[in-house]
């Protein structure tokens, strides 16, 4: 549905930030995008929504050629991409239902937009993603108001109301607590099920991301290193990603994890058990 | 290792100077110290003339403690309702005409040749002080309140253009980036992304603009612009200190209440 094909990034610094990156996501797919800082993570979720202008190859979406399209063009497949980040990146001062149907900008005219006169079925679906992410109490909050995991809620919100067909995801955890981390990449990996779309989730926590994800892909000063299931990862994939460093804590971790997920399948307990047991235990990290 | 430390002394630390070579720091110094002293050495002081002015200042002191409203009540009105008219029109239209330039003048949002030449206006606006501006436009318009407002209207713009654009360029990129990745268009990212970040400070500088503008519209009078200036010169050609101390409270007065007003307002739209 994306593809990527000998994508190249290079800063006007003459830093090069991709390397002809090559990689297809098929529909519904989640992948975790982990790799160091400066490894080209960001850059490479930005290349796709031109938020950076890819410097040469091409990239594209359920057959549109991104790379080529003119400004209004691009503004039309933007909408298909939604983008979920770091520091959450709502606007702080407007409330919270506004940084919520600002996800509809591509979608209504300057005016419409401007005396905040959104057709009734944006914001029907407003009040249901709110409600879906646990936030309907908080409509009319201003954004500086919330938490950080209820920031990133209502930035989850506001990708989904784009109506999206790949979400594009930069960090979303790296701000958070581990417990408030997880609960996030849990609603992003849930939500990306319900409504069978693709995401790219550039991701620090290697064990999160191994939680979370069916494929990981590892990038390297620019380039891909690893791609491939979360279990077949070896402390010999991360060295080659990251570089020499005694990875068992990490490779324990995931163990542990995997292990847990297990135990959580045999007794077979009801559908909510595990989820609080994760939390409790993440709480303790 | 220093010889100090082999010895088992303590090692010793000194802040590093400002400016690293000794030779320049000296003569940066003493060069500095010499000009002073050639400089005031310079100005030529007629004691005498201090020494009479010294009376004429009491006497402005004593005018001072015996304002008078009365005698020019009139005038003082009519300086003042004038000077309030070119201030609140000039800085409406300063504020209408600073909001795109200064749009154009933040390098983060508008591309090159706008930012050059919302820049250049912004740098033609600062570069001149309103007297002489008043004069040149006094000399366009002729005598009266219009040169004035046409003045003071220019100035707002180099100031609240280049303020607001500073303000542009430092709001957080990630919003932009965010209201920019919805596919939205150039004005609603300045009406979702921009303007909420901008419009506290954008209000805060406007009211404080306002209380420049009155300060400035009394400027402005004394070459010919209109308002109050025009009334405080003419009391002050015909020695009516009582009248010139009457206008001048006026003046502090009202100054003072813009100030206490745009300081409830900028307390109110954080």
């Amino acid at each position: 549905m994306l593809r990527l094909d000998g994508v190249v990034k290079t800063y006007p610094t003459g830093d090069k930030a991709l390397k002809g990156v090559t990689m297809a996501v098929p529909k519904g797919q989640v992948i975790g995008l982990i790799g160091p800082s400066g490894a080209g993570k960001s850059t490479l979720i930005r290349c796709i929504n031109r938020l950076v202008e890819p410097t040469e190859g091409s990239i594209t979406l359920e057959d549109v050629e991104l790379t080529k399209l003119g400004a209004s063009a691009l503004r039309v497949q933007r909408r298909r991409m939604g983008m979920i980040f770091q520091e959450y990146a709502l606007v702080e001062r407007l409330t919270v239902m506004e940084n919520v149907l600002s996800g509809r900008l591509g979608y209504v005219g300057f005016w419409r937009s401007y005396f905040r006169k959104f057709p009734q079925t944006s914001i029907d679906e407003a009040f249901r993603l709110l409600d879906r992410v646990g936030l309907s109490e908080m409509v009319d909050k201003r954004a500086d108001e919330l938490s950080g995991g209820q920031r990133q809620r209502v930035g989850i919100a506001r990708a989904l109301i784009q109506d999206p067909a790949i979400l594009l995801v930069d960090e979303p955890t790296a701000s958070l607590d581990p417990k408030t981390s997880r609960q996030i990449m849990r609603l992003i990996c849930e939500l990306c099920e319900e409504r069978g779309l693709a995401a790219i989730i550039n991701i620090h926590d290697v064990a999160l991301a191994q939680m979370f994800v069916r494929r990981i892909v590892g990038l390297r000063v620019g380039e891909i290193v690893f791609d491939g299931p979360p279990d077949s990862m070896t402390a010999e994939t991360l060295t080659e990603i990251y570089g020499e460093e005694d990875w068992s804590a990490t490779i324990r971790e995931v163990d542990e994890e995997a292990d847990e997920e297990e135990a959580d399948v045999a007794p077979a307990t009801s559908g909510h058990m595990p989820e609080a047991d994760r939390d409790r235990l993440a709480g303790l990290t | 290792m220093s010889l100090a430390a082999q010895l088992g002394g303590s090692k010793r630390w000194k802040r590093p100077p400002l400016i690293k070579s000794p030779l320049l720091r000296w003569l940066l110094g003493i060069g500095a110290a010499l000009y002073l002293a050639a400089a005031f050495g310079s100005l030529e002081v007629n004691w005498l003339r201090v020494w009479e002015g010294l009376d004429r200042g009491w006497a402005f002191v004593l005018g001072f403690m015996q304002p008078d409203f009365v005698s020019r009540w009139a005038d003082i009105k009519e300086g003042i309702i004038e000077s309030l008219v070119m201030t609140v029109t000039s800085t409406v239209i300063g504020i209408l005409i600073s909001v795109p330039i200064g749009l154009g003048a933040a390098r983060n949002i508008a591309p090159l040749p706008v930012y050059l030449f919302c820049r250049g206006i912004i740098a033609v606006s600062r570069s001149f002080q309103e007297i002489i501006v008043a004069i040149l436009f006094v000399a366009i318009f002729g005598f009266g309140p219009f040169a004035g407002v046409v003045t003071l209207s220019f100035a707002t713009i180099g100031f609240l253009a280049k303020l607001l654009a500073e303000d542009i360029e430092d709001s957080r990129a990630e919003q932009l980036e965010a209201v920019r990745a919805t596919g939205s268009s150039w004005l609603q990212l300045m009406n979702y992304a921009v303007q909420p970040q901008v419009m506290p400070r954008l209000i805060g500088l406007s009211m404080y603009r306002l209380d420049i503008n009155f300060r400035e519209s009394a400027v402005v009078g004394l070459v010919g612009a209109g308002g109050i200036g025009a009334t405080l010169n003419t009391s002050f050609d015909r020695y009516e200190f009582d009248t010139t101390a009457a206008i001048l409270i006026t003046i502090i007065a009202i100054v003072m209440a813009t100030e206490y007003a745009s300081g409830i307002i900028r307390a109110r739209v954080q």
